[in-house]
């Protein structure tokens, strides 16, 4: 028998068999079940599931569903409200333990707050009613977005239904990175190469000695976008980093599992990128692979810039940002807008200085949430207008306006940006 | 026999399908308004029932790349419509299968607005140019969930086979 990949070994055990082929169909058990306000959606077709039958709606198991508001947080119109309130009482009545509310302590952008919050584990299978569940891979889970209906499915048995198990892409990334070129260019380069749907169906797995050095952070913004090319997950092989990461930033006790490729794993592709050679990349309108490096766009003329997101709302994504912005200004040109991914981020921030690095040189800091990215809640663009933003779609619509524009780059791009009110390389 | 109302290019996002500044109306009866809210003569057809059940969408490769928003399924799905493209993105098609909407993949699908197209289990002929293009199976997966009239009924017979026994 040939060796397996790292998601294959993760739903061989999912499903209490010794090993799986790609293309099996298997039904994994669920470790976590992760929505945001779309569980308003998932409600609805849990009751459906239920409906005509004697049974009560009660779903599986309470302690492995987590759900957290971040698309419209605070609620921007009644409507958006009167969904959360229903989702509140569901919550309650269910009593789910890993709700995360409109909150300063806890609250945050779905993928960053199952991060910090120490639900995520290697070896464990993750479903999220959210695209950039694919997130969760940087630390070694199988993590993978679907939709309200199959989350209802998973709510009601404890599995997801029909799994085709999937081929895996091998990526290996060597090199050290040049100064103010980071994880966020390495995957822009690599969709940019790979297409918006050169992955789909398939398995990204993350390899090389670059990966290696790469704090959880950059492992988070490299899954995160996995999906970009379409990919049903992103992984990183769970490894020292990993522990560490579980350990002192999320607090988890207990074993942990660090799943690895068997030597002899079969993938259907290898791509090797140098990360020595990488210059800063951008990716223009309107789409993720349409890739170029900064050089062949600096000089655009910007209107919004944004720093955030489930992708690049981190920590080390605002020191990178102060760090440029400390004791400069914004160009008068454009408006820059930050969004920290979550309260802790945002707290920690606060406590070294970031933040107020970032309002004095021009910058507003918003609260923690992920809307802006998809223009439903605050930031939306004006006709014509151009945004330089580090977060992850630059679809046609997607940044609220059809009639508008968005690239999309790192955090020092965007900062180096926002001096300049143009496109410009943080190296200069 | 389907008339093509959209012809699409590759890449069709969900934020074109159903943009996101819709996405607090989440109901699959209420969401076929919003269906390519930023087409307006698309959108208008659907909204006043000039786009009749069972024409079809016929697009490029990708089609429902980006966000696993359900909703890009459901608008669809309310006015009956049949989606033909070369490829479709991994969880629009799961979306698609689960909630019932009618999803081809048919490789070098070519058509204009306008075009009666027919499709059979192996291959979809243009009418109107006499072309004809082969049909790949859905994933197996996916179509013993189409076969079961969608997740919802699938899901409810395990339900009942596996918390009567247990209960």
């Amino acid at each position: 028998m040939s060796g397996m990949t790292i998601t294959q070994k993760i739903l061989a055990r999912a499903t209490g068999r010794a090993s799986v082929a790609v293309g099996d169909i298997v039904e994994p058990a669920v470790d976590l079940a992760m929505s945001h306000e779309n569980a308003a959606l998932v409600m609805n077709q849990f009751e459906e599931i239920f409906k005509g039958t004697s049974l009560t709606p009660t779903v599986w198991d309470p302690s492995k569903i987590a759900i957290v508001f971040d698309h419209r947080v605070p609620a921007e119109s009644s409507k958006t409200a009167t969904n959360q309130k229903k989702v509140r009482e569901f919550v309650r009545a269910q009593r789910i333990a890993r709700f995360h509310d409109v909150r300063g302590d806890e609250g945050g952008i779905c993928h960053q707050v199952l991060a910090e919050s120490g639900y995520d584990r290697p070896g464990s299978v993750i479903v999220g009613t959210d695209s950039h569940t694919t997130t969760h891979g940087a630390l070694g889970a199988f993590a993978f977005g679907i939709g309200a209906t199959e989350m209802a499915a998973v709510w009601a048995l404890g599995r997801v239904l029909n799994v085709e198990v999937p081929a895996t892409i091998k990526v290996v990334v060597s090199g050290d990175l040049a100064p103010w070129v980071g994880p966020k260019d390495i995957i822009l380069s690599l969709i940019g190469r790979l297409t918006a749907e050169g992955a789909n169906f398939r398995v990204i797995e993350f390899h090389g000695d670059t990966i290696e050095w790469m704090n959880t952070s950059g492992r988070l913004v490299l899954c995160n976008m996995a999906v970009e090319a379409g990919a049903t997950s992103g992984i990183v092989p769970a490894d020292d980093e990993t522990v560490r990461f579980l350990r002192s930033e999320a607090a988890v006790t207990g074993e942990l599992d660090l799943v690895c490729a068997d030597p002899g794993a079969e993938y259907e592709e290898v791509v090797e990128i140098n990360a020595a050679t990488l210059a800063p990349q951008v990716a223009c309108p309107h789409s993720v692979d349409h890739v170029q490096p900064v050089t062949a766009v600096e000089g655009r003329r910007i209107h919004q810039i944004v720093i955030g997101s489930c992708t690049n709302g981190r920590l080390d994504d605002l020191e990178t940002a102060a760090r440029i912005l400390r004791g400069r200004r914004v160009s008068r040109d454009v408006r820059m807008l930050v969004f920290p991914a979550s309260w802790r981020v945002y707290r920690e921030a606060m406590e070294r200085g970031y933040l107020a690095d970032l309002v004095e040189a021009g910058a507003v800091v918003m609260n923690p949430g992920c809307g802006c990215c998809l223009g439903i809640h605050q930031g939306a663009l004006g006709d014509g207008e151009v945004a330089l933003s580090t977060t992850n779609r630059n679809f046609k619509g997607r940044m609220g306006n059809p009639n508008a524009e968005v690239y999309l780059c790192s955090p020092a791009v965007a900062a180096a940006s926002a001096l300049t009110g143009t496109i410009s390389d943080p190296r200069y | 026999m389907s008339r093509v109302v959209l012809v699409l290019g590759d890449d069709v996002s969900t934020d074109a399908i159903f943009p996101g500044r819709f996405m607090a109306t989440v109901l699959p009866a209420e969401t076929p308004q919003f269906a390519f809210a930023d087409l307006a003569d698309f959108n208008k057809g659907v909204r006043d029932k000039t786009i009749t059940p069972g024409s079809a969408i016929v697009a490029g490769h990708n089609f429902g790349c980006g966000s696993s928003r359900e909703q890009a399924a459901s608008c669809l799905k309310g006015p009956d419509l049949t989606i033909v493209a070369r490829g479709f993105a991994r969880i629009f098609l799961q979306n698609a299968s689960n909630l019932g909407l009618r999803t081809i993949i048919c490789p070098e699908i070519e058509a204009s607005e306008g075009d009666e197209i027919e499709a059979t289990a192996d291959e979809i002929v243009n009418v109107t140019t006499g072309r004809r293009c082969r049909v790949l199976p859905l994933p197996s997966a996916r179509q013993a969930i189409v076969d079961a009239g969608g997740l919802v009924a699938y899901a409810r017979e395990l339900l009942i086979a596996e918390r009567t026994v247990t209960l």
